[in-house]
């Protein structure tokens, strides 16, 4: 065996106008974690794509196990023993556990023309894979009722049924539950013991440091360098990543909560499997952190401040009124705003520009007296807010889709801001967004409490729940378990709350 | 111009290009196609089409489809053509019908055509029944509701015939000018048509919204748009517009049957899909769709002027229905 699982030599790639990647070396030691870290743009994914053929390197070489790979798709990459679990994970939500994990390559049996697919031992395969993973999950359950974390153990059993040695993992606990991310360091360090090497990309300091072997930092498309995890700690890889020394992850914050703007009372959902009795007040200029495990329902009460669920019974009274809000129109008219969780899939509208993404929600406010649209008012008012938040765009008129993920958050935030809420809600807001780009997200919302907007935060991270929040509340399988105050409130406090039911 | 910006201006412009060489290709080989007449016969024959293309766009870039768009334009040409026979001529749909001012039964027509738009749109946005479903559902169901319209007594089934002269001039044969410079009058409403249709798209909210809902439709929840009262008023607009292709179909060809538009809903969807809208929402342009209607247009017309036969001209138009989107692919494909 030689001495790395995988070398990847002087890959470098050009598209049209940018360098994404610049001779970048990668080695991998059989059997390790090995971090992949770099701010959005660093180039990670990208090499991650000419590992996987999706791209063509322009120059260098792939070396796996001492010798030279030729890999011009997945298929190659799979056949290979490379397999690669995405961030988001995209099985056949209509079919079955075990359908899913042998696509493609179902077990047969028969003979000539009449060769069907061998249920039995497909069953028994996929049973004898979750035991040695240790996952508990029914090999005929339909996908599309599972957890996302359920999901992404099917498809880490996948990649291990190929017999792949290389595995790579984008962004992995990005929507665990601290339980659930647990449970897959226990499957990764039981892949290592098989001598199987995992290429690890993952924003979260606190767990590159507890899982990772070596560190390979990237910044945009150079190789910084690698480092053994040992060696490093959460403030130089920061450093590293952005090239200068972040010595704050968090903004001062100078607003001052006063007066109450949002009282919720015994909130109940008309679905009995959601939040109940929920009560709690929002404070003009607050910043009120929303803490609690996946399935806490922390996104369904939210959503349902903004109208997009039902409601059964309880109140919501905004400055003193009470007000009832069956869509996200009206919600708007109450100076309510909603920066949701999954960007792709409820934020942003891929095909248009940053500019038509940015006025959507306030078209009424260009409304002319004839009844059309007043394109310079509007133009002048979306560039300005797009530019106010630092959004890097190459024009407004590109799509947005071409953006990076905290871009296109910043135009989602412009969106919101443009309407001149009291209220924002904002679910995960710095989710799958870079270092640099976070701490700007951070500095927006200081400011906007600073001038008297009321925040309601939703965060699984623990640091930005803490760093960033007056007050937090907690929740627990649909009920509010306690709300602790942001500055004296410790990790440990939060987690006892979020797992009293 | 270096090769990037030459390859961005051909992969932006494709379908214009296109246009412009069918025209010059057809031009050189026969020379007599070049001409003020030739130019008027196509405007002419695409004034309907693009009409009927402009509402079935609304609601491709909603990211849904309209099946019954063709059998719309046929039902309201037999109503409209129904109402506006001469009072003289011999076998009247409405015997006892007084002469009506020409805009009333235009108006009528008008607003069977919004009607049924209207149905489409309350099946789509409230009982959330798939656009192509629901469609293809009121497709069958509309033709049936004309052949019983049509069959009733005394007409049972007779093509309508001997339309109004006024009406058969506004709305079909008359022109404005003299002689080689006259510009028909279905060509300028045809015109006005695309420019009120582009000012929509464009300039006013309900366009804005007919693009983000078919950019991403929960998005478009989230920002606030009532999704459904913009679909039923989307598919109501698109309902008009074919009542507007009807009448203009039945004084065109001076008569109706309950067998006109057939079809018509997939020339339309063709010429959309040429003119760049894309089938899965979100995207479309007037001028693109424009040059859609005129590409299929120029096929028929300049291909039969050359003497290709009419089989000819269908596998020549299925291809440039499957190239034009194969290349469209490639170009999102290329941005990745």
């Amino acid at each position: 065996m030689s001495e790395f699982m995988l070398e990847m030599k002087g890959i470098t790639k050009e598209f049209p106008g940018v360098k994404a990647l610049d001779g970048v070396t990668l080695q991998v030691r059989p059997g390790t974690v090995h971090a992949l870290m770099g701010e959005n743009g660093a180039g990670k994914s990208t090499l991650m794509k000419c590992l996987f053929g999706i791209y063509k390197p322009d120059d260098g070489e792939i070396v796996l196990n001492g010798q030279k790979a030729e890999i011009n798709n997945s298929s190659d990459a799979l056949k290979l023993g490379v397999s690669m679990i995405h961030q988001e994970l995209h099985p056949v939500p209509f079919r079955n556990v075990m359908e899913n994990i042998w696509l493609g390559r179902f077990p047969m049996q028969g003979w000539g023309p009449l060769r069907f697919v061998d249920h039995k031992k497909m069953y028994k395969d996929t049973e004898e894979l979750f035991k040695q993973l240790d996952i508990d999950l029914n090999p005929e359950t339909i996908v599309g009722k599972l957890s996302v974390s359920k999901i992404q153990s099917i498809e880490i059993a996948k990649a291990v049924s190929f017999n792949s040695q290389i595995i790579v993992m984008d962004e992995p606990t990005s929507s665990l539950t601290s339980v659930e991310v647990e449970h897959l360091f226990r499957i990764i360090n039981d892949l290592k013991k098989r001598g199987v090497s995992i290429i690890y990309i993952s924003h979260k300091m606190e767990e590159i440091l507890r899982i990772s072997d070596d560190v390979t930092i990237m910044r945009d498309g150079k190789k910084i360098g690698t480092w053994p995890a040992a060696e490093m700690t959460t403030d130089l890889i920061i450093s590293k990543m952005v090239g200068r020394d972040l010595t704050q992850r968090f903004p001062d914050r100078h607003n001052v909560p006063n007066g109450v703007i949002l009282k919720v009372d015994k909130l109940t959902s008309s679905n009995p499997k959601s939040f109940k009795d929920v009560s709690f007040e929002l404070r003009k200029g607050e910043i009120l952190g929303v803490g609690g495990l996946v399935g806490a329902q922390r996104t369904e009460l939210i959503e349902a401040l903004f109208g997009l669920r039902e409601i059964q019974s309880g109140t919501i009274s905004i400055g003193g009124k009470e007000v009832k809000i069956r869509s996200a129109g009206e919600a708007k008219k109450h100076g309510l705003a909603l920066l949701t969780e999954e960007r792709r899939t409820t934020g942003i509208f891929p095909v248009l520009s940053v500019h038509e993404n940015g006025a959507i929600a306030n078209m009424s406010r260009y409304v002319t007296s004839i009844g059309l649209l007043n394109d310079r008012k509007k133009k002048a008012e979306v560039n300005q807010m797009v530019e106010k938040l630092r959004t890097k765009t190459p024009s407004p008129k590109t799509l947005i889709m071409n953006l990076s993920g905290g871009n296109q958050q910043k135009v989602l935030l412009a969106r919101w801001l443009l309407t001149e809420p009291d209220i924002l809600l904002l679910d995960e807001p710095t989710r799958g967004i870079d270092v640099g780009a976070k701490y700007e997200i951070y500095s927006i919302i200081a400011d906007l409490a600073q001038q008297g907007k009321s925040i309601i935060m939703i965060s699984s991270e623990m640091p930005e729940l803490l760093g960033m929040s007056d007050r937090v509340m907690v929740m627990s399988e649909g009920r509010l378990t306690g709300i602790v105050d942001g500055d004296k409130a410790t990790e440990e406090e939060i987690m006892r709350l979020a797992a009293q039911h | 111009m270096n090769t990037k910006k030459l390859q961005s201006f051909v992969s932006e412009n494709a379908i214009y290009i296109v246009l412009a060489v069918l025209l010059i290709g057809i031009a050189v080989y026969e020379p007599s196609f070049i001409g003020l007449n030739t130019l008027r016969d196509i405007l002419i024959q695409s004034s309907t089409r693009v009409i009927i293309a402009l509402g079935v766009a609304f609601i491709l870039i909603t990211g849904g489809t309209d099946l019954s768009a063709g059998r719309m334009v046929g039902l309201t040409a037999v109503v409209s053509a129904s109402m506006l026979q001469e009072v003289d001529y011999a076998r009247r749909f409405f015997p006892n019908l007084p002469e009506l001012p020409m805009f009333v039964p235009v108006l009528i027509a008008i607003a069977v055509g919004l009607l049924f738009g209207l149905i489409n749109g309350v099946i789509v946005a409230k009982f959330k029944v798939p656009p192509f479903i629901a469609t293809l559902g009121t497709m069958v169901a509309i033709y049936g509701i004309n052949s019983l319209y049509f069959d009733t007594d005394p007409n049972q089934s007779q093509p309508i015939g001997g339309l109004r002269s006024d009406f058969t001039n506004l709305l079909g044969s008359g022109s404005i000018g003299k002689g080689d410079f006259s510009i028909p009058y279905i060509v300028i409403i045809a015109i006005v048509v695309c420019a009120i249709v582009w000012v929509m798209f464009n300039k006013t909210r309900l366009g804005k919204n007919m693009y983000a809902i078919g950019g991403n439709e929960q998005a478009a929840k989230v920002s606030g748009i009532n999704v459904s009262k913009n679909l039923i008023l989307i598919y109501s607009i698109a309902g008009a517009l074919y009542g507007l292709a009807g009448v203009m179909e039945a004084a065109r060809t001076g008569g109706a049957t309950n067998n006109y538009g057939n079809m018509y809903e997939l020339d339309a969807i063709a010429a959309c899909v040429v003119g760049g809208v894309s089938t899965t929402g979100g995207i479309g342009t007037v001028p693109g769709i424009m040059a859609g209607v005129l590409i299929f247009t120029v096929i028929n017309y300049g291909l039969t002027f050359v003497g290709v036969g009419p089989y000819w001209q269908q596998i020549i138009k299925g291809a440039i229905i499957v190239a034009a989107v194969a290349f469209d692919m490639r170009k999102y494909a290329n941005k990745k």
